[in-house]
């Protein structure tokens, strides 16, 4: 019954859906208020609906009804309960399930939030929202429906996928999800503002936040896949140019140009034309990515031939919003006005430096992706894109851009003063320098690269540090002083300091796993040890252990560095009857910010067992940088000028105050 | 098998659009990607083994190097790479070797060719095509300053001189 009641929600948002999305962008050319008055209501309603289908479906889930095939091939009843509700979303229609919460959460948030959004784009805006959400509500009621029912249940599930079954999982979708759908808010606006053919303050103003905010999430969700990937793996590595990877890489990519071009339109009134772009293609990409990995393309063309309904159905929706944007984009664009002129160094300039950058990597990311693809479509020529062509192709792009990122914030507007903005960034061209030596004469005939690729993210950081040392006079002025004046200045400021120093911190780590990362691969027997520079792990024994629906073999390591024992670890290896699959779970010892890293292989008849240790130097700033730069992102978000639109009125306050 | 490999990479679609790579499916086999084994006694020939690895797909799988995968395909190639580098190959050899056996679809960084060209050129043609294109679009923006008609110069020095008094 609560399935029925699920499912039913589910087409009634597709109803407030179609209403919503006719209704009120038709009220906006008409200029009837009450026809325009029905969008924000409809759209809460929309996400009440949505959320109804998707609690009816986690309660199936909780309650293991397998009834519903969605959950007889995805749950199991003896999986602990944070994995039944996560489970939710570890397959095709419960994740799309989650897609469609989200893009209805955005589009109530923008209807609650958008009070003081102009009627007539507010109307316009959540009509192309519910487009959007009308094609998905049709794709899952149409092709992938999580609420199916078995005309003769089974007793017991089929489980979730034993790799699955992971923290990872609560968290990571979620984030991700919040990123890559958040972005259909900036796509909205951009239609909204090319339906209306005008972009206004208002419009400006409004882009930026919502960006940031979908931004903000894509970060950690990315940076928390790679994190789980690391640790579930068993060999160590955090990304693999994987195309499920590149499919939320690329929309960070182009979200990323458009947070910074953003910033041009909403300070300077320039590249307005070019801002609409960019929201285009960035949600076209989340689109395109919703559409490899959902269609079964990735995996072979002939998968996708096989069950080609729900790849076609996707492609459709894929054509429909990604060429209908672009042709919008060509008919209105000509119509909007073009403002704010600046010379090539400027601040301006450098945002459009770094937007042609990023995007150059993006296209990149896009061409490796889909090449093998479409090659072997066009030719039948089997190729592989991997890693090595990644590496050797993005590393190259992103260096300009590194080392323009000190710059970009110190220059003016309008006309900028490269030297000046040099030798203001002497100080931190000479900690680089000095890094670079310090770490020449430490390790003296390591890898070349390392030295100066630390030099690059120490300028990075050093180079992020430097307007606010200026603004605040650290060094000049007394230090109360200067930190006073550092609380001062505003958070979007300091949003853009943190963000650009998380970029350096992960470049650290990056460099630090990559260039001195070390590794042993060994048989051993309980009792016998590993050594590993100045580490050694001494193999106490094995124990079998039963989990609620799995056995492990557990490991237990003493660990020790220069002979003292400093702790203990214990990998395991965990083999699921249910689906009959043997999972990896690997043992982290964290030391500051580098890990002690041990994977268990396969067990010998004698007793020995195949161990796999590193110790990976300064390998958590990976993911500690983009938590920097999301944490920057948020506190710009919180900055009073976004939030409202408005200065804080500080001054004025000062004036009206009654002298005492 | 390889088919039942295969098949567990669909299954890693479940998760959709999460980023944790499909290859952690392949995980499932109960081994570690380079097996103790296949280590080499000589550090030198097994460290550019390793580099080799890291550059041959394995095939079966998606998007995984050797070094990485635990499909047994993966450890007949690391076994084969590591024999060809001991019979005294160099690391090219190795490669044109795999290439010859298994064609260009063994190589995860495909060569430049005529089919590769525009894979290749992709990240500065954007580079180029984009310059260009902002070059373009700033001469068409800016007008040159316009000179001051003969009537603007007159009227100029006539609020100057107005201004002095």
């Amino acid at each position: 019954m609560i399935a029925e009641l699920g499912h039913y929600a589910l087409v009634l948002a597709l109803m407030l859906g179609l209403i919503e999305a006719c209704v009120p962008v038709y009220g906006a050319r008409r200029n009837d208020a009450v026809m325009m008055g029905l969008a924000a209501p409809v759209a809460v309603a929309q996400f009440a609906f949505v959320a109804a289908a998707f609690a009816a479906l986690t309660s199936c889930y909780v309650r293991s009804d397998f009834s519903l095939v969605n959950v007889f091939e995805n749950s199991h009843s003896a999986k602990p309960l944070i994995y039944k509700i996560t489970g939710v979303w570890g397959n095709h229609e419960g994740s799309m399930l989650l897609w469609v919460l989200i893009l209805s959460l955005f589009g109530a948030l923008v209807a609650i939030f958008g009070r003081n959004l102009p009627a007539r784009l507010k109307a316009t805006v959540l009509s192309v929202q519910s487009w959007i959400a009308v094609a998905f509500y049709l794709f899952i009621l149409l092709t992938s429906n999580p609420f199916l029912r078995i005309g003769d249940p089974p007793i017991e599930g089929r489980d979730l996928n034993p790799i699955l079954q992971d923290p990872g999982l609560a968290i990571h979708p979620p984030l991700l999800y919040l990123g890559y759908v958040g972005l259909s808010i900036s796509f909205s606006f951009a239609i909204a503002a090319l339906i209306e053919a005008r972009i206004d303050a208002a419009w400006a103003r409004w882009v930026r936040p919502w960006t940031l905010l979908a931004w903000i999430f894509l970060s950690l969700g990315i940076a928390m896949g790679s994190y789980w990937a690391y640790y579930t793996l068993g060999w160590g590595g955090w990304w693999f140019w994987d195309p499920v990877e590149n499919a939320s890489f690329m929309p960070w990519l182009a979200a990323t140009a458009l947070l910074h071009c953003a910033l041009v339109m909403e300070k300077r009134d320039a590249l307005k034309v070019w801002t609409i772009l960019l929201a285009i293609l960035a949600f076209s990409l989340s689109l395109l990515g919703t559409f490899l990995v959902r269609s079964g393309v990735l995996t072979s063309v002939h998968a996708f031939a096989n069950d080609p309904m729900r790849g076609i159905f996707i492609l459709v929706i894929l054509l429909v919003f990604i060429g209908g944007g672009l042709a919008l984009f060509a008919v209105r664009a000509p119509m909007l006005k073009q403002g704010g002129l600046y010379a090539p160094i400027s601040r301006e300039g450098a945002l459009v430096f770094n937007n042609l950058f990023l995007l150059s990597a993006c296209g990149t990311v896009l061409v490796g992706t889909l090449y093998p693809l479409v090659l072997e479509a066009l030719t039948g020529d089997k190729i592989s894109v991997g890693a090595p062509f990644f590496n050797s192709t993005f590393g190259p792009l992103f260096v300009p851009i590194l080392v323009a990122m000190p710059f970009g914030p110190l220059l003016a507007w309008k006309r900028g003063d490269l030297l000046g903005v040099a030798q203001r960034l002497t100080a931190a061209a000479a900690m680089a320098a000095l890094a670079v030596a310090a770490i020449f004469a430490i390790t003296g005939s390591g890898p070349i690269v390392a030295p100066f690729a630390i030099g690059l993210a120490v300028f990075v950081m050093a180079g992020a540090l430097t307007e606010t040392v200026e603004r605040a006079g650290l060094l000049k002025v007394p230090l109360s002083t200067a930190i006073l004046r550092a609380k001062g200045l505003p958070r979007s400021t300091w949003g853009a300091t943190l963000a650009h120093f998380g970029v350096g911190l992960a470049l650290l780590g990056i460099i630090g796993e990559t260039q001195w990362s070390v590794e042993r691969i060994a048989e051993i027997k309980p009792g016998e040890s590993l050594s590993l520079q100045n580490y050694e792990f001494h193999l106490d024994g094995t124990t079998a252990r039963q989990g609620p629906n799995y056995r492990e073999l557990l490991a237990r390591f003493t660990v020790r560095r220069h002979g003292d024992i400093i702790g203990v670890m214990e990998p395991a290896k965990r083999s699921f009857p249910s689906r009959e699959t043997v999972t990896t779970e690997t043992a982290l010892m964290t030391r500051g910010l580098s890990q002690l890293y041990l994977a268990l292989g396969e067990t010998r008849a004698d007793g020995s067992l195949a161990v796999r240790a590193y110790y990976k130097p300064l390998v958590l700033l990976i993911w500690l940088g983009p938590v920097v730069m999301a944490f920057g992102g948020a506190l710009s978000l919180s900055d009073r000028r976004l939030r409202i639109g408005a200065p804080k009125p500080a001054r004025g306050r000062a004036v009206l105050a009654p002298a005492e | 098998m390889t088919d039942m490999l295969v098949r567990k990479c669909f299954e890693a679609f479940g998760l959709g659009l999460a980023v944790l790579p499909v290859a952690v499916l392949l995980v499932t086999a109960p081994a570690l990607a380079v097996q103790p084994d296949e280590i080499l006694p000589d550090p030198a020939l097994e460290s550019r083994a390793r580099v080799l690895s890291r550059e041959l797909r394995c095939m079966v799988c998606q998007n995984q190097s050797i070094d990485d995968s635990d499909a047994p395909l993966a450890h007949d190639l690391r076994v084969l790479v590591r024999e060809r580098l001991q019979a005294g190959d160099t690391n090219q050899q190795v490669i044109d070797f795999l290439t010859a056996r298994y064609g260009e679809f063994v190589l995860l960084k495909p060569p430049f060719s005529l089919h590769t060209a525009l894979l290749w050129l992709t990240p500065i043609g954007i580079l180029v095509i984009g310059a260009c294109g902002l070059a373009f679009a700033s001469r068409r923006r800016r007008p040159a300053d316009p000179e001051l008609t003969a009537t603007e110069r007159a009227r100029v020095s006539q609020l100057v001189a107005d201004n002095d008094v």
